[in-house]
C-alpha cells in the first residue's frame, strides 16, 4: 500500500461517520430547522466524497456530477427556508 | 436511505417528508455513481434535488401541511416546549 | 516535483475529511438551532473545500474544474445557511443567550415590526 491509500482509507472512514451523524440529527432533530441543516451538511459531504471517488476511479467525466451538485444542491434549502419564513 | 424511505411514508407532518425526500435522491444519486452510471446520477441530481423539491414545496402552501388537526395541536405543543 | 505536490495533496485531504467530520459531530452535539447551524455549515464549507482543492494538486490536469466547484461551495453555503437563520428567527425561535450576554440586536427591530403588524 502507498501514501496515498491510507490517506483514502482515513478520508473514507470520517466521512461515512460524518454521513452517519447527520443521519442521526435528521432523524430526531425536533423541528423542521435542525432537519434541514442535516440535508446542508450531508449535501457537502456528498460533493466531497464524489470528488474523492473521482479520484480514486482515475476518470475525470465523474467530476461533472459533483459540479452539477454543487451548482443545484443549496436550491432545495432554500426554498424550504422561504416558505419557513412565509414569504414564498 | 431505507431509514429516510421509511421516515418519509410514517411521517405526519409533509414538510418532514419532502426534506426525506431530499435525502432518498441524495444517497440514490451516489449509488448509481457507485455503479458506474455517471449519466443516470447526473440526471437523479438534477431533478431530485431543485425540481421535486421546488413543486412539493408549492403544493404545500396551496394545501395544507399537517394530515389532520390532531397532529397540528402536537406540533404546537413540541415547538412550545 | 510529482512527489511534494502528492504529499501536500494528501495533507490537504486528510485535514478536509477530519474537518467534514467535525461539522457533522457539531451538528450532533449542539443544544441549539443556531449553534448547529454554525457548525453544520462553517466547519463543512472549509473541510469540502480543501478536500477538494487537495484532489486538484494530485491531479494537477483537473485543477481548473477543482477551482470551479470550490467557488461554487464558497458562494452556496452562507448563501442558504443565512437564508435558514432568518426563516428560524421570523417564526419566532429565538437563540439561547449565555449568563450575562444581552447582545441580541436583531430582537428590537423584530419587536417593533410585530408591533407594526399587529396595529394595522
Amino acid at each position: 500500500m502507498t501514501y496515498i491509500e491510507y490517506i483514502e482509507y482515513i478520508a473514507f472512514f470520517f466521512m461515512i461517520l460524518g454521513i452517519v451523524f447527520s443521519a442521526y440529527r435528521f432523524l430526531k432533530g425536533p423541528t423542521a430547522g435542525d432537519r434541514t441543516v442535516a440535508l446542508d451538511t450531508l449535501t457537502t459531504i456528498m460533493v466531497a466524497g464524489l470528488v474523492l471517488l473521482a479520484y480514486v476511479f482515475q476518470r475525470f467525466i465523474y467530476v461533472d456530477v459533483a459540479l452539477v451538485y454543487g451548482v443545484l444542491g443549496f436550491i432545495g434549502v432554500i426554498v424550504i427556508a422561504r416558505y419557513l419564513e412565509g414569504a414564498l | 436511505m431505507i431509514g429516510a424511505a421509511i421516515y418519509a411514508i410514517l411521517s405526519k407532518d409533509i414538510l418532514y417528508a419532502v426534506i426525506a425526500t431530499g435525502v432518498i435522491s441524495l444517497i440514490l444519486s451516489g449509488l448509481f455513481y457507485l455503479l458506474q452510471a455517471p449519466d443516470v446520477a447526473l440526471t437523479e441530481a438534477a431533478i431530485g434535488v431543485a425540481l421535486t423539491t421546488i413543486i412539493f414545496i408549492i403544493t404545500i402552501r396551496n394545501t395544507v401541511r399537517f394530515e389532520d388537526e390532531h397532529d397540528k395541536k402536537e406540533h404546537i405543543k413540541t415547538i412550545e416546549k | 516535483m510529482r512527489e511534494v505536490l502528492e504529499i501536500i495533496g494528501g495533507i490537504f485531504i486528510l485535514i478536509g475529511s477530519i474537518f467534514l467530520f467535525l461539522g457533522a459531530l457539531g451538528i450532533v452535539r449542539m443544544p441549539d438551532v443556531y449553534n448547529r447551524l454554525q457548525a453544520g455549515t462553517k466547519a463543512t464549507t472549509l473541510g469540502g473545500m480543501s478536500l477538494i482543492l487537495g484532489v486538484g494538486l494530485l491531479e494537477p490536469d483537473w485543477i481548473f474544474k477543482a477551482i470551479i466547484l470550490v467557488l461554487f461551495i464558497g458562494f452556496s453555503n452562507p448563501i442558504s445557511s443565512h437564508a435558514l437563520a432568518r426563516a428560524m428567527y421570523k417564526r419566532g425561535r429565538f437563540p439561547i443567550l449565555g449568563k450575562g450576554e444581552n447582545m441580541d440586536a436583531y430582537r428590537e427591530v423584530y419587536d417593533k415590526n410585530k408591533e407594526e403588524e399587529v396595529k394595522s
